[in-house]
């Protein structure tokens, strides 16, 4: 890696017209070995991996020392921060420490209320909101903590935020990404597309505000497991917004093909990205469901990526 | 505001940020006349620092997420808040509603800054409007500390 980058992940949005982040889910348990086997299975597809934050509030291995055991297997992880669960000293705390262990990519959100997790009787914290938290890395960065008081030497990170363009109000959804922006993200991961025409609206929005130029935008993209995960991401889940005509789809496939068929759906969407302007990547997020990502990204011919060309002793994997 | 920059609100002002005493009786005097205006209208969590005129007359502290800077990505597709599904999401609301104000309609563009928390429910926005305590501003203490009251002694009859 060049030292004009803050990490791996950067060097492969500056140099490479399209980048490929994915996400693994720490498990619900203290087994190391869970992530390992992850890491080993995304470790050919993705420039970085996103380690989540307790994500839907449900109580998983911490972040940062999933990044932890990625690293030791030479995989770059992006973790992420979530303002649920710490206040702004605890935040600043577990940055400093994940830069300390080699942590430079973070991504900033606000993160899932517990009401919907396992714990929905714990007190919420929500400190600081996500635009804020992208403002306190950002001054660390500079050098400076949140209260104002000067850091030295100051940490680098590689600051991330996300955006939802399905949820309402659509219209003020690019403003959001620009205070975020505005605020020092410099990439952005989107909610997982499958309504690729309102994805066109908001990305003609950013183009208008000029936020392409300004940050690396990835459009999150992820595999359908079956009509039923397909019915309840349209009916139950909250800014997520699922066309009717990919449910007919999905319903429509035999259940043995249903899997393919997610695949392939996924992998039409990316192809769709590619020509959309200011799409700098996509991130692909498969709930519970790692052995499709390689599989996705081979037939979307994603491979290989820039990091495997460079160590040339790694063996390839077999792609199913 | 303009309202502020007036010859007595400046004076005001200075004296508050040199009697911190005097800023904290006034601030709490004002805190139930606050609340009682602004719960009935707005349903005002008392933060202290209100953004109120900027979200359109939405209140953004009953956000179940403390949202300063705009909805979250869970906001439901008919505008209902993710937590508690038979509300609206503050925001879906807020901004709608700023954008018909006649004024201030860009101001819910701008970055607003973190809560702070040692103003929640703990004082009034009309005071920390005024002195700028809701923009970050510390009292600057009086020079000479004022020194406690000796209590005499008591005397007793022999």
């Amino acid at each position: 890696m060049d030292e004009q980058y803050t990490s791996r992940l950067e060097q492969a949005l500056r140099t490479t017209h399209f980048a490929v982040t994915a996400e693994l889910g720490p498990p619900k348990n203290a087994d190391a070995e869970v992530i390992r086997a992850k890491g080993d299975l995304l470790r050919h597809c993705a420039d970085a991996l996103n380690i989540t934050d307790n994500q839907t509030a449900i109580v998983r291995m911490s972040s940062i020392a999933g990044a932890q055991l990625l690293m030791q297997q030479g995989i770059e992880p992006v973790i992420q921060m979530t303002c649920r669960d710490r206040n702004r000293i605890a935040m600043q705390s577990d940055l400093l420490g994940a830069h300390a262990l080699g942590v430079r990519n973070v991504l900033c959100l606000t993160g899932d209320h517990m009401v919907g997790g396992n714990h929905p009787e714990a007190r919420k914290v929500f400190d600081l909101d996500s635009v804020n938290l992208v403002a306190m890395v950002r001054g660390l960065n500079e050098g400076k903590f949140q209260c104002g008081e000067e850091l030295k030497p100051a940490p680098r990170f590689f600051i991330g935020a996300v955006e939802n363009p399905f949820a309402p109000p659509y219209e003020f959804r690019p403003h959001r990404l620009k205070k975020k922006i505005d605020a020092g993200a410099q990439f952005i991961q989107t909610q997982m597309i499958f309504n690729v025409t309102r994805f066109k609206d908001f990305m003609a929005h950013v183009c208008e505000l000029d936020l392409h130029e300004r940050a690396f935008i990835l459009a999150g993209v992820g595999p359908l497991k079956s009509p039923g995960m397909a019915r309840y991401m349209r009916d139950n889940v909250a800014g997520m917004e699922m066309p009717d005509e990919l449910v007919k789809r999905m319903e429509g496939t035999p259940k043995d093909k249903w899997r393919a068929e997610g695949i392939n759906i996924c992998v039409e969407i990316i192809e769709q990205m590619k020509d959309i302007a200011g799409i700098a990547g996509v991130h692909i997020m498969s709930i519970e469901w790692e052995e499709a990502v390689p599989r996705i990204a081979a037939q979307a011919k994603l491979l290989p990526r820039p990091h495997e060309l460079e160590t040339e002793d790694v063996a390839q994997p077999a792609l199913h | 505001m303009d309202f502020f920059q007036t010859r007595p609100m400046r004076w005001l002002r200075d004296y508050f940020n040199t009697h911190p005493r005097a800023e904290h009786y006034v601030s709490d005097a004002l805190i139930p006349v606050e609340a009682i205006i602004k719960k009935p209208l707005f349903g005002c969590q008392e933060c202290g620092q209100c953004l109120l005129h900027e979200n359109g007359f939405v209140c953004p502290m009953r956000c179940p997420k403390n949202s300063r800077n705009g909805p979250c990505g869970g906001v439901r597709a008919n505008g209902h808040c993710e937590v508690y599904p038979e509300r609206w999401c503050v925001w879906y609301r807020a901004y709608y509603q700023s954008q018909r104000l006649p004024v201030w309609r860009e101001h819910i563009f701008q970055i607003h800054r973190p809560v702070n928390w040692q103003l929640y429910q703990a004082s009034s926005s009309w005071i920390n409007m005024l002195t700028g305590r809701d923009v970050g501003i510390k009292p600057t203490l009086p020079v000479k500390p004022k020194a406690a009251k000796q209590i005499p002694p008591k005397v007793t009859a022999q």
